[in-house]
């Protein structure tokens, strides 16, 4: 079967520094691939080049077997590539529910439309509203974005990719800076998504990456060294060394 | 925003009824200063659009007041009064040169932006000085008032003021309806944060342009407006320091309510007559007096209003 996505040889380097060195995974339809590695591993700019804000100097990415690696971050967007962002990115003088109604819109027909009021639109505020219960903001649609907690936004940034009805997420260190109620909702969430749609997960958190994930990569200068299952990449000897290694002594 | 809606209704409303009144008190001229005003809000509201909606600080954007008064003041010295000819090739005019100049302006953004819209800016005010065939650096007078079909609407200072005023009503509603229409929303989403709607699979680009063109417009309906005013046509009009009264005209009105704008430009263009009358050196404390409403209004006079009736 055509996985969901697909890196291959991905590599990018900033004058000397090869920041990813021949990145090669695949994440399975459904699956919740992690993505691991100390800082400075490369995880952010891997990020950057899956979503389409940073171009590769070689490699290729394709989502359901078509060639994205071209593709701006709107066309990825439009093919079904929905991502969070380390700093939260969300539309802070608007509502939640306009927030996501906003998502939907993207995905239902052209937005070059000048006379009928948006917020009128039954369609686009249902579905809104539908991807806000689901994260658990239903309560709070009517709200103006600016004003959530630091842990809601984020549940907000996931019910604006629910909405875009993504093939692949891309959740980049979802549970960074949250509290630890926060963080424990937000991974039930995560948990609650796991084979509705194929996700990548780039996260600190190791128990939360050790209890979610499906399999992992893990990357470090650059490379990845080793794809497994959670018990596989604990029991690997080269990623105690070189990683975890650090945390258990 | 229903406030704002209904502060721009009570606004239109009382200055529907104030030529009679003013006729009473003996005061006729102020209907002429007010309709000045009502021009340049129509202006103020068409760069509302693009620096309040979309967060385009455009600092060219009196050239489209100039293409509109060239247009009207041109076709009027070649004998076309017709509105009829004049505003669709005061549209067509703005709309290509907003088109082109747009195109380019928006690969930047930031100081940049503001940057290269004053040049395109200036580019025209230097056109217009160069025509000498239709005054060059001083302008010229408008060979003859527009006309539309060969009705004198613009006859008599009664008859502009209530012109300029339905072509401000109408410019209202319709900005009203598409900023809330699916690309006002998607404009707006532009001006909240660009990344995230590129993440969400817009890109911003198509829509700011659409969204500068139709700001371009207007603006060239109010120039139209201007020419017939002032019955003369200058390249003072499309000047930078216009373009800076523009956007001090919004941000005094408080930026992205459409009805701030015209309050900002209906008191800048009256504190502007009543100061001028008290001293010749009426600029200094004109210039402190704005500094000091936006500095203290937050969100501008609209602003100020909405919290004002929020303590009630």
């Amino acid at each position: 079967m055509t996985p969901a996505l697909s890196v291959q040889s991905l590599t990018k380097s900033f004058g000397a520094l090869k920041v990813s060195d021949a990145i090669t995974f695949d994440v399975a339809e459904g699956e919740l691939h992690a993505i691991i590695g100390p800082n400075g591993a490369g995880k952010t700019t891997l990020i950057h080049q899956l979503s389409g804000s940073l171009a590769p100097d070689a490699g290729r990415i394709a989502m359901a077997g078509q060639d994205i690696t071209r593709l701006s971050m709107p066309a990825r967007a439009r093919l079904g590539l929905a991502r969070s962002f380390q700093i939260t990115r969300i539309l802070a003088g608007f509502t939640l529910l306009e927030n996501v109604a906003l998502a939907v819109q993207a995905r239902s027909g052209s937005s070059f439309r000048f006379l009928r009021p948006v917020a009128r639109e039954a369609a686009l505020n249902d579905q809104a509203a539908e991807a806000l219960v689901t994260v658990g903001l239903g309560q709070s649609a009517r709200r103006i974005a600016g004003t959530l907690s630091h842990g809601e936004k984020r549940q907000l940034e996931i019910a604006i990719a629910l909405a875009m009805r993504p093939k692949v997420l891309l959740l980049d260190e979802p549970l960074a800076g949250t509290g630890h109620a926060e963080s424990a909702r937000l991974s039930t969430l995560i948990a609650g998504l796991k084979g509705r749609l194929s996700i990548v997960l780039i996260e600190h958190d190791m128990e939360a990456v050790f209890a979610l994930a499906d399999r992992i990569s893990v990357l470090v200068q650059g490379r990845v060294i080793a794809t497994g299952t959670p018990p596989e990449i604990r029991a690997n000897a080269g990623v105690r060394t070189a990683y975890l290694g650090e945390e258990e002594g | 925003m229903i406030g704002s809606d209904r502060a721009m209704l009570i606004l239109l409303a009382v200055v529907a009824v104030l030529p009679p009144v003013l006729s009473a008190l003996g005061e006729p001229f102020l209907t002429v200063i007010l309709s000045r005003a009502l021009i340049f809000a129509t202006a103020a509201l068409s760069l509302d659009l693009i620096l309040g909606f979309g967060a385009m600080v455009s600092f060219g954007h009196a050239a489209y007041l100039g293409i509109g008064a060239y247009a009207a003041g041109i076709l009027a010295a070649n004998g076309l009064t017709g509105l009829e000819v004049q505003v669709p090739v005061a549209l067509a005019a703005a709309g290509v040169f907003a088109l082109v100049t747009g195109a380019i302006s928006l690969r930047t953004s930031g100081v940049h932006f503001i940057m290269i819209t004053l040049a395109f800016g200036q580019m025209a005010f230097f056109l217009m000085t160069s025509l000498s065939a239709y005054g060059g650096d001083d302008g010229q007078a408008l060979a003859a008032p527009s006309t539309l079909f060969g009705i004198a609407v613009f006859d008599g200072a009664a008859r502009f003021f209530y012109a300029t005023l339905a072509v401000l009503a109408l410019a209202w509603l319709g900005l009203r309806t598409i900023t809330r229409s699916r690309f006002g929303r998607v404009l707006a989403g532009t001006r909240e944060d660009p990344a995230r709607m590129q993440a969400m699979g817009f890109s911003p680009f198509g829509y700011r342009l659409t969204a500068y063109v139709i700001s371009g417009m207007v603006a060239a309906l109010a120039g139209v407006l201007l020419a017939n005013h002032a019955a003369y046509i200058s390249p003072s009009y499309m000047s930078w320091a216009r373009s800076g009264e523009l956007i001090a005209m919004v941000a005094l009105g408080g930026m992205g309510t459409l009805t701030g704008p015209v309050l900002g430009a209906l008191a800048f263009v009256l504190a502007e007559e009543a100061l001028a009358k008290l001293t010749t050196h009426w600029r200094l404390p004109f210039g402190a007096a704005v500094v000091l409403a936006v500095l203290f209004t937050r969100g501008g006079l609209m602003g100020a209003l909405s919290r004002t009736r929020g303590r009630k």
